[in-house]
C-alpha cells in the first residue's frame, strides 16, 4: 500500500467544520482566524490569530482544531499555534462569515468607522437602519448589544477591530 | 546569580511592570462584578476586565518565553514585594468586602480606570516602536482592544463630571483628589528606567507623563475642571517593590484556589 499524502485542501475542508464555539453558523475560516497551514509528512501545523487576547474560547478552538484534523488517518500530530502578529482585524471575516453571523442574529462589523470613531450597523433581522447602541460591550469581548427600533428586537453586532495608527 | 545582560534585565522588568499593572487592575475591575451601577455596566466592565486579564496573560507569556516561569506561577505565586505594579492600581475599591457590605466607590473606579486606561494607551503607543520585537507586536493588538476601553471610561468620566449633579461632581472631584497623589507611579519605569529608554524599549517617564497630561487636559477643560494636573508617588514606587497592605490582601484572596493545588491544570 502506498503512503497517503496529505494536502492542504483536505485540511482546509476539515477546518471549515470547526465552528466558533458560541456561533455555530460561522467557522474559524469564515472568521479569518486561520493564518497558515503547513504539512510536514504526517504532521500538520495550523497558525491562528486570536480575535481578542482575553478570549476564553481560544483553548476550546485549539482543541476542536486538533480533534477535527486527527480524524484523518494520515495525520499523526497536530500543532496549533496562536500568533502574536499580524493582529486579527474584523475585515478578515469573509462574505460567507458575514452571512453566517446574520443567520445567528449578529450584525457583521462594518468595514470602517466614521472619522469621529463611531460606526453603524443595520438590524440583522429586518435590515432596518433605525437602531440604537445599548452597550458597546456584550456577552463576549467581540460583540456589542444593540436594539432595533423598527422590529423591536434586541440584537448583537460584532465590534469593528481596525488597525489604529 | 544568573549572568544576565542589562538588556535582558531591562526587558523583563518592563514586561513585569506591564503585566503586573494589568493583572491587579483587572482584579480590581472584576471585583465590581454584580455590584456595578447597572446591568449594562456590569457587562461592560466585566468584559473590559477580561480583556485586561488577557493583556496581563500575554505579557506573562512573553516572560515565560524568556525563562521566567509560566503565566500561572507569575500571576499567582509571587509575593507582594516582588510585584512591580503601580500602587494606585492595587488600592481597594472601597471599604468592606466583596461578599459582605462592599461600600465600593464608583467615582474612584471611574477616575482610576480613565486615568489608567489613558496612560496605558500612551505607553502601548510608545511600545509600537519597541526594540524588542515581540513586545512591539503585542502592543498593536492591545491598542486595538484598548480603543473601546478608553472610549468607555472617558464617557463615564465626562458624564459624571458634566452632569451638574452635586453629589456626582463632588464625589468625582474627591476621587480625582485621591488618585492624583499616587498616579505618577504608573509612569515610573523603576530602577532600570534609564536602560529601558537607552535600549529603545519605551519612551522616558517624563515624555509619557507629558503626553498623558496633554491627552487628559482637554477632557478636564470640557467639564470645567480648572484643576492643575499634578501627580506624585505619595505612597512610594511599586516598580521597586513598595506596596500597601491592600495588595497583600488582594494576592491572598486571588491565589487562594491556586495555593490549594499548585500542580492542578487550569
Amino acid at each position: 500500500m502506498s503512503t497517503i499524502q496529505l494536502n492542504t485542501e483536505e485540511i482546509y475542508k476539515l477546518l471549515e467544520d470547526v465552528k466558533d464555539p458560541e456561533i455555530d453558523t460561522v467557522s474559524i475560516l469564515d472568521l479569518g482566524m486561520v493564518e497558515d497551514v503547513t504539512i510536514s509528512g504526517k504532521d500538520v501545523s495550523v497558525k491562528m490569530l486570536p480575535t481578542f487576547l482575553g478570549c476564553p474560547a481560544l483553548s476550546i478552538i485549539q482543541k476542536n482544531v486538533e480533534t477535527a484534523l486527527r480524524q484523518l488517518p494520515a495525520v499523526k500530530n497536530v500543532n496549533v499555534e496562536f500568533l502574536r502578529s499580524p493582529s486579527w482585524t474584523s475585515d478578515r471575516i469573509t462574505e460567507k462569515g458575514k452571512a453566517g453571523l446574520k443567520v445567528f442574529g449578529i450584525s457583521p462589523p462594518p468595514r470602517q468607522m466614521k472619522s469621529d470613531g463611531s460606526w453603524h450597523v443595520d438590524c440583522p433581522y429586518c435590515e432596518s437602519t433605525y437602531v440604537t447602541m445599548e452597550n458597546i460591550f456584550g456577552p463576549t469581548a467581540c460583540r456589542s448589544i444593540l436594539y432595533c427600533k423598527a422590529c423591536k428586537n434586541p440584537f448583537e453586532a460584532m465590534k469593528p477591530m481596525i488597525k489604529i495608527i | 546569580m544568573r549572568n544576565e545582560s542589562l538588556k535582558d534585565i531591562a526587558i523583563k522588568e518592563l514586561l513585569l511592570q506591564l503585566a503586573d499593572d494589568d493583572f491587579i487592575h483587572s482584579y480590581r475591575g472584576a471585583e465590581w462584578l454584580g455590584l456595578a451601577p447597572h446591568i449594562e455596566e456590569d457587562v461592560a466592565s466585566a468584559s473590559i476586565s477580561q480583556d485586561t486579564m488577557g493583556h496581563a496573560a500575554i505579557y506573562y507569556k512573553l516572560l515565560d518565553e524568556l525563562g521566567e516561569g509560566d503565566a500561572d506561577k507569575l500571576a499567582h505565586d509571587r509575593p507582594a514585594k516582588e510585584r512591580r505594579n503601580a500602587i494606585i492600581l492595587e488600592l481597594v475599591n472601597g471599604p468592606g468586602y466583596y461578599m459582605k457590605d462592599p461600600e465600593y466607590d464608583w467615582a474612584f473606579a471611574v477616575v482610576r480606570n480613565y486615568f489608567y486606561t489613558q496612560a496605558k494607551a500612551i505607553k502601548v503607543q510608545s511600545l509600537h516602536s519597541c526594540s524588542y520585537a515581540p513586545l512591539a507586536e503585542v502592543a498593536q493588538k492591545v491598542q486595538m482592544e484598548l480603543y473601546y476601553h478608553l472610549m468607555h471610561w472617558k464617557t463615564w468620566f465626562v458624564q459624571l463630571l458634566g452632569s451638574g449633579h452635586l453629589e456626582a461632581v463632588s464625589r468625582m472631584k474627591a476621587a480625582i483628589g485621591k488618585t492624583m497623589p499616587d498616579f505618577a507611579g504608573v509612569f515610573s519605569l523603576g530602577q532600570y528606567g534609564e536602560e529601558m529608554v537607552e535600549l529603545g524599549l519605551i519612551e522616558g517617564e517624563a515624555d509619557l507623563q507629558k503626553k498623558w497630561i496633554e491627552a487628559i487636559t482637554p477632557i478636564f477643560e470640557s467639564v470645567g475642571l480648572a484643576t492643575t494636573i499634578e501627580i506624585g508617588m505619595a505612597r512610594g514606587d511599586g516598580r521597586n517593590g513598595q506596596h500597601t497592605e491592600d495588595l497583600e490582601k488582594a494576592l491572598e484572596t486571588l491565589s487562594e484556589v491556586y495555593a490549594t493545588d499548585k500542580a492542578a491544570s487550569w
